[in-house]
């Protein structure tokens, strides 16, 4: 793109809708919210995002987010591995399927889900006896934050996967190394950035989740109520104050995993 | 994609019992959590037998949901997609300053909750909101009605499309174009014979994930639309109230079209991706070199 800059057309035309368009749909409900935030007094303010019951609502959200992520690494790396390296049938499919909690309605994932996992669901009703509850309490958030979350880490390790050098690979065996050794020591370093990436946006994805959790979660306060859904409840009590503040909360939260995420997918860029 | 060839390779290739066993762990993994739930929603659907399947679906309260349903992203995909086509075009064909960081904010409603994206539009329109009260008295209503959840669609599936077209435009550069506006195309011309035939794959790629998103979103409409039956509800919404109502058969049958809609969703985007990735190898552009840009990383945070 050193060329000569504006022989083409529509320059002005076009970045300005796009700021018109951004400021109108994006920015300017955004700044509301921010606006909002500072009519509130500090103990106000204070008080709302610190109450007990919120303080547990935080703790649920980023620990079950969190478990959630890290499960993800783990499955999606090998989901990834499997999809790249290995030949089987009915690959084609399983690719395509990796991108089904993209696809389905959050809302149809949370009630499928709760179907499957509740005492008398195909699979709750034979971990029930064993004394394993896995719907309506903290497991059940964690498992709809899995299924949300698998998409951002094979996506993000699938490429990068595929474009490592075989050679380095095979050096490392000349040079003696066991095939788990140049997993370790080879491989796992060049897709580390990638792993990362994918880690965070699966993080960032599963702390603003709402639908798929709602159903299987159980709801109750102080144990299985998520940030989210905090909101949600102020609202309906008019309390548009309170929700305002808890609001604010998250969208700080959101805004620094997003800068989190495009300074890992620099790394990422100057490492390929 | 292509696998290695299994003998040429030994020496990167792990025995076959390591081999099989992570991609039986893998299939047990994806069985699990991605085909069991979605073969569930089917079976409960079709509980009750294929009558109560369609009288589900014809309920009247139903087919409003799904006319709402449609109507949002009927008015929320183009939108997002001429938005999308500008941003692209703005961003991929020149330089100037503050890009990278309007880059950024094409993607920030990912990384925003759906619930804070719809309590922003009620921060807004609602009745305490900036224009709430000139709302009001013009007899306007936003919030807890049609437009309301319409914007909150758009909210969410602003960048889907954008953030397709803006890699794959910046991959192809500018000189096709230059070519045209040099041999006396107008901008229009240029757009609709150079641009878009080269941006299409990409384009439909955007528009589907746009759409399934549009007609699934539950967040961020459920926050603004008020739930009034047969007139705020969305399918996704409907859902929720049938469940909640322990309505689980019907509750199953609407939502088997939205999964309908991801099974339909996930095949379009194979195929696009499929027909992408054949015209560029007929294109013999040495296909290792240039990694598929429509492809993947489709739908970040």
């Amino acid at each position: 793109m050193s060329a000569p800059k504006r022989v083409l057309p529509g320059f002005h035309l076009t970045l300005g809708y796009a700021l018109l368009y951004l400021s109108l749909v994006v920015l300017i409900p955004l700044s509301a919210l921010a606006f909002k935030t500072f009519t509130l007094t500090w103990p106000q303010f204070w008080e709302a995002v610190t109450a007990p019951r919120v303080l547990a609502s935080y703790r649920l959200t980023f620990g079950a987010s969190l478990i959630a992520a890290l499960v993800n690494v783990f499955f999606g790396l090998l989901v990834a591995w499997v999809l790249v390296r290995y030949s089987f049938p009915g690959k084609k499919i399983v690719d395509a399927l990796v991108d089904l909690p993209f696809a389905l309605p959050t809302a149809v994932a949370g009630i499928s889900l709760t179907a499957l996992l509740a005492g008398n669901g195909w699979i709750g009703q034979h971990l029930e006896p064993l004394g394993i509850q896995l719907a309506f309490n903290p497991n059940g958030v964690v498992i709809a934050l899995i299924f949300i979350g698998l998409p951002f880490v094979v996506r993000t390790v699938q490429p990068v996967l595929e474009d490592t050098e075989k050679e380095l690979e095979e050096a490392a065996m000349c040079l003696g190394a066991t095939r788990w050794q140049t997993f370790a020591k080879v491989i796992l370093p060049t897709i580390a950035p990638a792993l990362l990436t994918g880690f965070a946006m699966a993080f960032a994805r599963a702390i603003g989740e709402y639908g798929s959790v709602i159903f299987i979660a159980g709801n109750m306060p102080m144990v299985s109520e998520i940030t989210p859904l905090i909101i949600i409840g102020k609202l309906e009590q008019y309390d548009i104050a309170g929700a305002t503040a808890v609001a604010s909360v998250m969208l700080i939260i959101s805004f620094m995993l997003l800068l989190v995420i495009n300074g890992l997918q620099a790394w990422q860029r100057r490492k390929s | 994609m292509s696998a290695p060839a299994l003998q040429r390779h030994t020496a990167t290739q792990e025995s076959a019992w390591v081999r099989w066993s992570l991609i039986g762990l893998a299939l047990v993994f994806m069985g699990l959590f991605l085909v069991l739930p979605l073969a569930a929603v089917f079976t409960e659907a079709l509980r009750k037998g294929w009558d109560a399947y369609w009288e589900a679906l014809k309920e009247p309260d139903a087919w409003s949901a799904i006319r709402l349903t449609l109507l949002t992203a009927a008015v929320a995909v183009p939108l997002n997609l001429v938005f999308g086509v500008a941003a692209a075009w703005a961003i991929a064909k020149y330089e100037f300053r503050g890009k990278a960081f309007l880059t950024t904010l094409v993607d920030l409603p990912f990384s925003v909750s759906p619930v804070v994206a719809g309590l922003v539009y009620v921060l807004v329109f609602g009745a305490q909101g900036w224009l709430g009260p000139w709302l009001d008295s013009h007899g306007i209503k936003i919030v807890f009605a049609v437009p309301g959840i319409i914007l909150a669609t758009v909210f969410v599936t602003f960048p889907f499309i954008a953030r397709e077209l803006i890699p794959l435009m910046q991959a192809q550069g500018n000189e096709e174009e230059q070519a045209a506006i040099v041999l006396g195309a107008s901008g229009w011309q240029t757009f609709w014979h150079v641009t878009l035939p080269n941006i299409k794959w990409g384009l439909i790629y955007g528009v589907i994930l746009c759409n399934a998103r549009a007609m699934g979103e539950f967040g961020a409409v459920s926050v603004v639309s008020g739930h009034i039956r047969g007139q705020t509800n969305t399918m996704p919404l409907h859902v929720e109230i049938l469940y909640n109502e322990y309505q689980s058969a019907a509750a199953f049958a609407v939502a088997s079209l939205l999964a309908l809609l991801a099974l339909v969703t996930l095949a379009i985007k194979t195929w696009v991706e499929w027909r992408h990735e054949r015209e560029l190898r007929a294109a013999a552009e040495m296909p290792p070199e240039r990694p598929l840009a429509a492809a993947p990383s489709s739908t970040g945070a």
